[in-house]
Parts: structure tokens; C-alpha cells; sequence
């Protein structure tokens, strides 16, 4: 072997490392524009509707993360997240409906769904992630449907499929003065006015970096590194004597306490709570859509992938309506490009994804092929 | 204690579960006619649950395949069917015997052809490229249900569909002050007529040798000289039109259908699928029987907890035998 | 040389990231028993499974009767006549004894003389001919491993390791057995049991860390202390 081929694989070798740590410059610098533009939000969007979608990003990057630490580190696929964000938000929001808005009934409504969570995902994943991962999938599925016609068929406590409609804290409604100026009016700062919707956005928005950076420090610490260890070779990791049962219940639990608190938030800041936004199927979905899309074993993908996907469910139902307009004389093809099948063409885009990138976004950045 | 054991076992073992379950019901409902009714509606819903279990049992069994869009196969089915029925209403609503059997043989079979052609489609396109990945599969047949129920949504609409059923098959044989209903009993026979088809087939031929050896090894099968990617296409396209089958029947049951229909359905299938033992066709008609009553029998005496007392029963299950009652593997 | 009946050449086979055959090569000319001795982790089982397509080599070749096996799928070299007994038997458990011999006989009957030579070797086949496989001891269920490769006459066959676990009255019984089945084909073992394989094989592979590092006839390895010590040190079971 000659010197020069040795020289010319030693490049080849670095243009991949070399990619890899633009593309991981590149995802960090998006996901710090993301954050400060979230951080900016009320006085970047001031209208309502805008601020509406910044705090769903909020909560959503939060529940997305949390549900990548169960996907991405350990390879198991659960469809019982929205479940314990459903009972976190449902905790709360039944609290403060019976107790009215305080945070005494947020604390205790909150904790108790949260208790509800972990003790459901205990329950969970020691009766079915000692056999194989495949009925994880299938059990989680059964457990969150059950847990949907619940909510639907108690509706004394839930509303059923109305949902339930209650104040938030005093400091968190808009009629609450943050900054005063000497008459007692409301100060504004870039035209914004500084009241309880402000307090309550950025309760939404530091709630939600707290919980993202706590599982950041997760995935960085020992308990990370050995789940990735299972994720790459179960047997071997069995093995070295982890146990993998008790590990993947551990980030289970995580996860759903995770999520649970997501819903508090979710629940606090909507000031209602039903099974469209909290429970339903169609919420895991997007779930399980933004995961991939972002990039699974990244939890920063989980930024991008919120962001995007809230992206497209604007445009690509707006880019749909032209295309259906544009081809109204053809049969079929109108009913298919229907702004309501938005979800047809976004089923395919995830195949298409899960094929050929299924490191996503982030993860295809960053240089990360993806597992196997 | 191993004598009273072993007594049950030569007596069928946790074959007799959905018996003792019925004896259960029996005292519970204390009421002779609505018991019968209850049970025969049970035994019907568990043996069209059968149609769809079987197959997805199958398909994992061979090659550790889950295939989420199974539930699509059992919604266009359904669809299917109630188009074909609607198609030829003439023949569904009118006096001749035979020709409401024709339309209604070519209603479940348009299904199951239907079954089986999108079932070549799905083996080749969707699940050959990722076989033995797990997560890319889940993920992938996800996608594929997403995009199935959207063009169910497309081409059928929205709304429900109503499905006419055939006149031969309407109202009920009445015994005394008990009243069974024709439909039911139909759903009943065809179900078992399957059941008894695919235990002859598994059993007496040599596909059936090979696919019971496949299931429990694929890997010897094949160091034995055997394709089993050839013959797993096979039991695929079999599975798919068993569960479009069993949508068809679903939906005369129903006599109204939405996109919805193998979704909500598929929820029961994977329970059945749990308790009975992935890989077993025995286990998921135990599975199959034992939901079907469970949800039948709860909802008359607890109207709200009908879904729930599945769940438990799956739980319970999962506690006692990890690996179903009647797993293709054993030792 | 041409009168192999399969030869290894270079071969090299990853599994997963890990790289376990650094270039196996050797020759196992045709009759007898040949055995591939070595260390638990050192390559058998590896090189047995590239051998039957169970995982494919990433370089090398495989050559069974002058046919390149290295890239036909398992079922085919199974029909080229190579048999397999893997170290956990393979045995359907769930199937009859009589249903897992069905499924090695191609053409789905059993010639009846092989059937009485088969039970004559090991009669508990016959005992527990219609019983469900999973019910068999260990040393059955090897019996009915071996009794699936010679049930249609195989002109190799492959066996891993068969006296694992097995009871030593058992093995002699194995010994036997495997005698009379060498006399019409050619057995390739793999073993870590250095007294059992020294009674049959008449070649002799010694591989370790995944590369053969010695060829050569078993009578000169049995007389050769010294090279038995260096060659298979302390982790072959005295026996």
C-alpha cells in the first residue's frame, strides 16, 4: 500500500467527520434561532393566534423530547404518551374546574395525574417489556384506547367529548396587571402589553426549557450511554449484566412523568382541557411524525421536528387547496389533494422518510446513519 | 393439586377458559334467554375477531412481522363489501334465496380478493425493505394505515356508510322465549368454517408443516432447503384477505360503517393476539372466543366497562402466561 | 487437492461491526469425519453459518464440489446436499418427531430402510415417533438432528459441537453412531471436546481468533502432546 492511498483514505475518512460537524453547527445554530425566537415570541408575533402556536411548540418540544428518549434510546415504540400527558393535563384541569383557579389545585390535580403516569408506566413496562419489544407496541396501544373511551364514558369528572372548560391562576389571565405605571394602567414595552398573558407565555415557555434542558442532562449522563448500549446490542448488554428490563422501565417511567408535566402546562395555559387536545390518537401521530422528522437518539431533533411539522400543517394544507382548485375538472384527484387529506400526503412523506432518512433531519445532519 | 391439574388439561386445559367464563356469565346474568342471546353475540363477534387475528398472528409468527396497517386490510373490507352489496341491491333485497347467497358470497369475496392483491402490494412495497428492523416497521406499516384510512376517507367520504344486508340473513330463529339472530349464527359458521379450514391446512399438508416449522425456525427451515420468504408472501396475501374478510362480515353485522371501522377494531385484534400467543391460530381463536364473550357479557352487565374488561383480561393474561395461552413455541 | 469435497478459501465474515473470520481457509477432502477444533469464540460456529449462507462472507470463497456457494441462499446450498446441525439442534419443538424427519425428507416418504437403519441407531426416535419434539431429553434431541441430515443421503454434513451437554454414556453412543454414518458421507465437526473428536476424525483444523492455525491429520495431532498444548492450551475439556 502506497503512501499516497493511505494519505487519500485518511481524506475520504475526514470529509464525512468534516460534514458531520457542519451539519452538527448547522442543527445547533437552528435550534439556538428557534429557541430565541421562542423566547422573543410575544414580541416577535404579538397577535393571539401566533402566540397560541409558539406555546403549543413550547409544550409540544417538551412531549416530542420526552418521547424520543423512549424511541431513540431504547428503540421501543409506545403509543401511550399522549395517555400520560392526558392525565396530567385532565389532573389538572379537573382540580382547578372543582377548586377553582388557584395553584394549590394545580400542584395537587398536576401531581396527582403525574402519580397516575408513573404508576400506570410502572404497571406497564414491568408486565410487558420482559417479553418482546413487539407487545410493548400493541399493550401501549390497548392501555391508551382504554384509556380514551375512560374519558369519553366518565364524563361527570372529564366533560366526555366536550372536555372541560375552567379558569387558570389569577397571575396567568390577561385581566392581571404585571407592570403598572403611575395611573395604574398596564405598561406597554414594543407596543406589548405587559400582563397575566405574558406571565402566562413565559410560564409555558421556562417550564418548557426546564423540563427540555433536564433531559439533555438525562441522555448526557451514565444512564444515557448505557441505554444506547442496549439500543445497539441487547444481548451483549444483558450480558454485561444491565439489567435491561429494570433500564427500560427507569426511562419509561421518565418519559411519561415527562410528558404528564408537559400536559400540566398544556392544560394551565389553555384553560381547557378535552380529548382533542389532550388525548386523542391524532395527537400521538403528530407525535410519532415530528420524532422521526426531527431525527430519534437526538432530543434536539425533537425542536426541529416540532417546528416543521407546525410549519407544514399550515402551508401544505394551503398548498393543497391551490392544487386542488387547480385540478377540479379530474376525477379523484380533487378529493385526494383535499385540504382535509393533508394527512394522506404526510403519511406517505413519513414513509418515504422512515426509508430513506431514517435518522431525519437532525440526525442525518449530524452525521448520525441512523441505527442498524 | 397436579391430579385436579392434570384433569383439566386432558380435558382441553385453557381451551375451557371461555367455557368457565360463560358458566361465570351464566350465574352473573341469571336470566336463561338474554344469556344465550348474549353468548351467541359474543361467539359471532369473537369468531369475525378471529378472521382478523388469525392472519396478523400468522404473518408476525413467520416473520416477526407486526403489521400496524392490518387494520386497513379489515376497513377496506368492510367498504368494500358494503359497496358490492349496494351495487347489486337488487339482488341483496329480493325474495330469491339464491341470489341474496350470490351477492353475498361476491360481497365477502371482492373483499378477500381485494385482501389478498393489496396484501402483494403491501409484502413487496412496504415491509420487504425493512424486515427484521422492528421500529423502521412499526413505523413504516403506521404510515401505511395513515395513508390507507385517508384514501378510505377520500374515495367513500366522511360520513358513515350504511350497509344493506342480505334479506336471507335478516331477523331471528326464535326457540321459545329464545331468539338468536340469523345474521350471527351465519358469522358464527363462517368463522368456524375458516377456523376448521386453516387447522386442516396447518396440519395435513406439507405448506402447512412447513409454516408451523417456520414459525417456531425460520432459520432451520431454511438450512432444511426451504424458501420461507416464498412462502411467508403467500401466508401475507392469505392473512390480509382473512382480515378483509372479516371486515366484510363486520360491517353487515354493524349495518353501519365508518373509516374508523379497523382502527377501533384493531385494538381488540392485537388484545386477542396477546392472550392467545402470537404465531398460534388455536391461540387466537381462544383469544378471539374469550373477547368476543368478555365484551359481550360486560357490556350487558356493566355497560361502561366493556373495553376496560378486555384490558384486564389482558393484563391478567400477560401476569399468568407472559407468552399467551397457547404460544407456537414451546421448548 | 481436487478431491475436496468443500473448501474454505480466505474467507472472512463480519457480524454486525464486529469482524470474526480474519481469513479462514482449509480443505475437507471427501469420507471420514473432519473436525475444526478450537476454543469457545474462536470462529467455529462462525465459520459453519457462512458455510450455509446464515451469514454471508464479506470476501473469500466458498466452493462446495466445485460449485461457489459463498453467495446462494441457505435453501439452495441445503439442496446442493450439505446438512446442518446447529449447536442448538434447530428441532421444532412443537412438531412430532415424525413431522421434523418429514420436512428433511425431500420427497415428503421415507425410505424404509434408512427409517429401521435410523431407529437401530437411536431407538428412542421410535419410542417417541409421535410425540411432540419439545418433550425430548437433550441427547434425543440431538439424535433427531443428527437423524434429519441422514434421512435422505446428504453428501456433507455439518454438525456443531453435538456432545455439548450431553452425558458420557450418551457420547459413546454418538461415537458409534457417527462411525456408521461416515461410512457413506462426509461429516464435518466442529468440537471442543478434544477425546471425541480424537476417536473420529481422521482430519484435523485447529482454528483460533477467527484463522486456521494448524492443518494436518488427527493421528499426528493425538501423538503430539506438545502440540496439542500449544495449540489448544488449557480451554479444550480434557474429556
Amino acid at each position: 500500500m502506497s503512501a499516497t492511498a493511505a494519505a487519500g483514505g485518511a481524506a475520504a475518512a475526514s470529509r464525512p467527520a468534516l460534514r458531520a460537524r457542519t451539519g452538527r453547527f448547522v442543527v445547533y445554530g437552528l435550534v439556538l434561532a428557534i429557541g430565541l425566537c421562542l423566547m422573543a415570541a410575544p414580541f416577535l408575533f404579538p397577535e393571539v393566534r401566533a402566540q397560541e402556536v409558539a406555546a403549543r411548540i413550547c409544550v409540544f418540544i417538551v412531549l416530542v423530547a420526552s418521547y424520543d428518549l423512549l424511541i431513540g434510546y431504547t428503540g421501543i415504540v409506545s403509543f401511550a404518551h399522549t395517555m400520560f400527558f392526558g392525565l396530567g393535563a385532565y389532573g389538572t384541569a379537573i382540580a382547578l374546574k372543582a377548586w377553582g383557579p388557584g395553584w394549590d389545585a394545580v400542584l395537587i390535580g398536576g401531581g396527582l395525574g403525574v402519580l397516575a403516569a408513573f404508576v400506570l408506566a410502572v404497571l406497564i413496562g414491568l408486565l410487558s417489556l420482559r417479553v418482546k419489544a413487539i407487545f410493548f407496541a400493541m399493550v401501549t396501544l390497548a392501555a391508551a384506547s382504554v384509556m380514551m373511551v375512560l374519558a369519553s364514558q366518565l364524563s361527570q369528572f372529564t366533560g366526555g367529548e366536550d372536555g372541560i372548560t375552567y379558569q387558570a391562576p389569577r397571575v396567568l389571565s390577561p385581566a392581571f396587571k404585571l407592570v403598572t405605571d403611575a395611573d395604574g394602567k398596564v405598561v406597554q414595552l414594543f407596543g406589548v402589553r405587559l400582563n397575566g398573558k405574558i406571565v402566562a407565555y413565559y410560564f409555558v415557555f421556562l417550564s418548557s426549557l426546564i423540563l427540555f434542558l433536564a433531559m439533555l442532562r438525562i441522555v448526557a449522563s451514565p444512564l444515557g450511554t448505557v441505554l444506547e448500549a442496549i439500543r445497539e446490542n441487547e444481548l451483549r448488554a444483558e450480558a454485561i449484566g444491565y439489567r435491561v428490563v429494570a433500564y427500560r422501565t427507569a426511562i419509561f417511567c421518565i418519559a411519561a412523568v415527562i410528558a404528564a408535566l408537559a400536559g400540566i402546562v398544556r392544560a394551565v395555559w389553555l384553560k381547557y382541557t378535552g380529548p382533542e387536545v389532550a388525548l386523542s390518537f391524532a395527537i400521538m401521530i403528530d407525535i410519532l411524525l415530528m420524532v422521526v422528522i426531527g431525527g430519534m437518539g437526538t432530543i434536539i431533533g425533537a425542536v426541529i421536528g416540532v417546528v416543521v411539522m407546525s410549519l407544514a400543517q399550515f402551508y401544505l394544507k394551503d398548498l393543497m387547496q391551490v392544487a386542488a382548485d387547480a385540478t377540479a375538472g379530474v376525477p379523484l384527484l380533487p378529493d385526494l389533494l383535499d385540504p382535509d387529506r393533508w394527512l394522506l400526503w404526510l403519511g406517505l412523506l413519513f414513509i418515504l422518510l422512515v426509508y430513506f432518512f431514517p435518522a431525519g433531519i437532525a440526525g442525518t445532519l449530524m452525521g448520525k446513519g441512523g441505527h442498524r | 393439586m397436579s391430579d385436579w391439574r392434570h384433569t383439566i388439561d386432558r380435558f382441553g386445559g385453557v381451551m375451557l377458559l371461555p367455557v368457565a367464563l360463560a358458566a361465570l356469565a351464566f350465574v352473573a346474568i341469571a336470566q336463561p334467554s338474554t344469556w344465550v342471546t348474549l353468548t351467541v353475540a359474543g361467539l359471532a363477534m369473537g369468531m369475525m375477531i378471529f378472521l382478523m387475528a388469525s392472519g396478523l398472528s400468522l404473518i408476525f409468527g413467520l416473520m416477526d412481522v407486526l403489521n400496524f396497517g392490518h387494520a386497513a386490510f379489515v376497513t377496506f373490507g368492510a367498504f368494500i363489501a358494503a359497496s358490492v352489496l349496494a351495487a347489486l341491491a337488487a339482488w341483496v333485497q329480493g325474495d330469491s334465496a339464491l341470489l341474496n347467497i350470490v351477492a353475498l358470497l361476491a360481497a365477502v369475496a371482492a373483499a378477500a380478493t381485494f385482501g389478498a392483491a393489496s396484501g402483494w402490494f403491501f409484502e413487496r412495497v412496504i415491509v420487504r425493505p425493512v424486515y427484521r428492523d422492528h421500529l423502521r416497521q412499526i413505523l413504516i406499516t403506521i404510515g401505511a394505515l395513515i395513508v390507507a384510512e385517508q384514501i378510505v376517507l377520500a374515495v367513500w367520504g366522511g360520513a358513515p356508510v350504511a350497509v344493506p344486508r342480505p334479506a336471507i340473513l335478516e331477523g331471528s330463529l326464535v326457540f321459545g322465549d329464545i331468539s338468536v339472530e340469523i345474521y350471527r349464527l351465519f358469522a358464527f359458521l363462517l368463522g368456524l368454517a375458516v377456523y376448521v379450514g386453516l387447522h386442516l391446512t396447518l396440519n395435513r399438508t406439507r405448506i402447512g408443516l412447513l409454516i408451523r416449522a417456520g414459525v417456531e425456525n425460520r432459520e432451520m427451515v431454511e438450512a432444511l432447503g426451504y424458501r420461507i420468504d416464498r412462502l411467508f408472501i403467500g401466508v401475507f396475501m392469505a392473512g390480509s384477505a382473512l382480515a378483509a374478510m372479516g371486515g366484510a362480515m363486520w360491517a353487515g353485522y354493524q349495518g353501519l360503517i365508518t373509516g374508523a371501522v379497523g382502527s377501533e377494531l384493531m385494538i381488540l385484534v392485537f388484545i386477542v393476539v396477546i392472550i392467545g400467543g402470537l404465531g398460534s391460530i388455536e391461540g387466537s381463536l381462544l383469544g378471539a372466543v374469550l373477547v368476543g364473550l368478555m365484551a359481550n357479557y360486560v357490556a350487558f352487565l356493566f355497560p361502561k366497562l366493556s373495553l376496560a374488561s378486555n384490558m384486564l383480561l389482558m393484563m391478567a393474561v400477560l401476569l399468568w402466561r407472559p407468552y399467551g395461552l397457547k404460544p407456537a413455541v414451546k421448548g | 487437492m481436487s478431491d475436496a469435497i468443500l473448501r474454505l478459501d480466505d474467507v472472512h465474515t463480519d457480524i454486525a461491526q464486529y469482524h470474526v473470520l480474519h481469513g479462514v481457509s482449509f480443505d475437507v477432502p471427501e469420507g471420514g469425519v473432519h473436525v475444526l477444533l478450537g476454543r469457545n469464540g474462536a470462529g467455529k460456529t462462525t465459520t459453519l453459518r457462512t458455510i450455509m449462507g446464515h451469514w454471508r462472507a464479506r470476501k473469500g470463497a466458498v466452493v462446495f464440489r466445485h460449485h461457489d456457494i459463498t453467495a446462494l441462499h441457505t435453501s439452495e446450498i441445503a439442496r446442493l446436499g450439505i446438512a446442518y446441525v446447529p449447536e442448538n439442534m434447530g428441532v421444532f419443538g412443537m412438531l412430532t418427531v415424525e413431522e421434523n424427519m418429514r420436512l428433511a425428507a425431500y420427497s415428503g416418504r421415507f425410505d424404509g430402510d434408512r427409517l429401521a437403519r435410523i431407529f437401530a441407531l437411536f431407538p428412542a426416535l421410535e419410542t417417541f415417533w409421535t410425540k411432540q419434539a419439545y418433550a425430548l431429553s437433550g441427547g434425543q434431541k440431538q439424535m433427531l438432528a443428527i437423524a434429519r441430515a441422514i434421512i435422505e443421503k446428504r453428501d456433507l454434513i455439518l454438525i456443531d459441537e453435538p456432545t455439548k451437554g450431553l452425558a458420557p454414556s450418551i457420547v459413546r453412543a454418538m461415537i458409534d453412531a457417527f462411525r456408521e454414518i461416515a461410512a457413506e458421507t462426509t461429516i464435518l465437526l466442529v468440537e471442543q471436546n478434544f477425546q471425541f473428536a480424537r476417536a473420529l476424525g481422521s482430519g484435523v483444523a485447529v482454528i483460533d481468533d477467527g484463522r486456521i492455525i494448524h492443518r494436518g491429520t488427527m493421528a499426528e495431532l493425538a501423538a503430539d502432546g506438545a502440540l496439542q498444548t500449544r495449540l489448544l492450551s488449557l480451554s479444550l475439556e480434557a474429556g
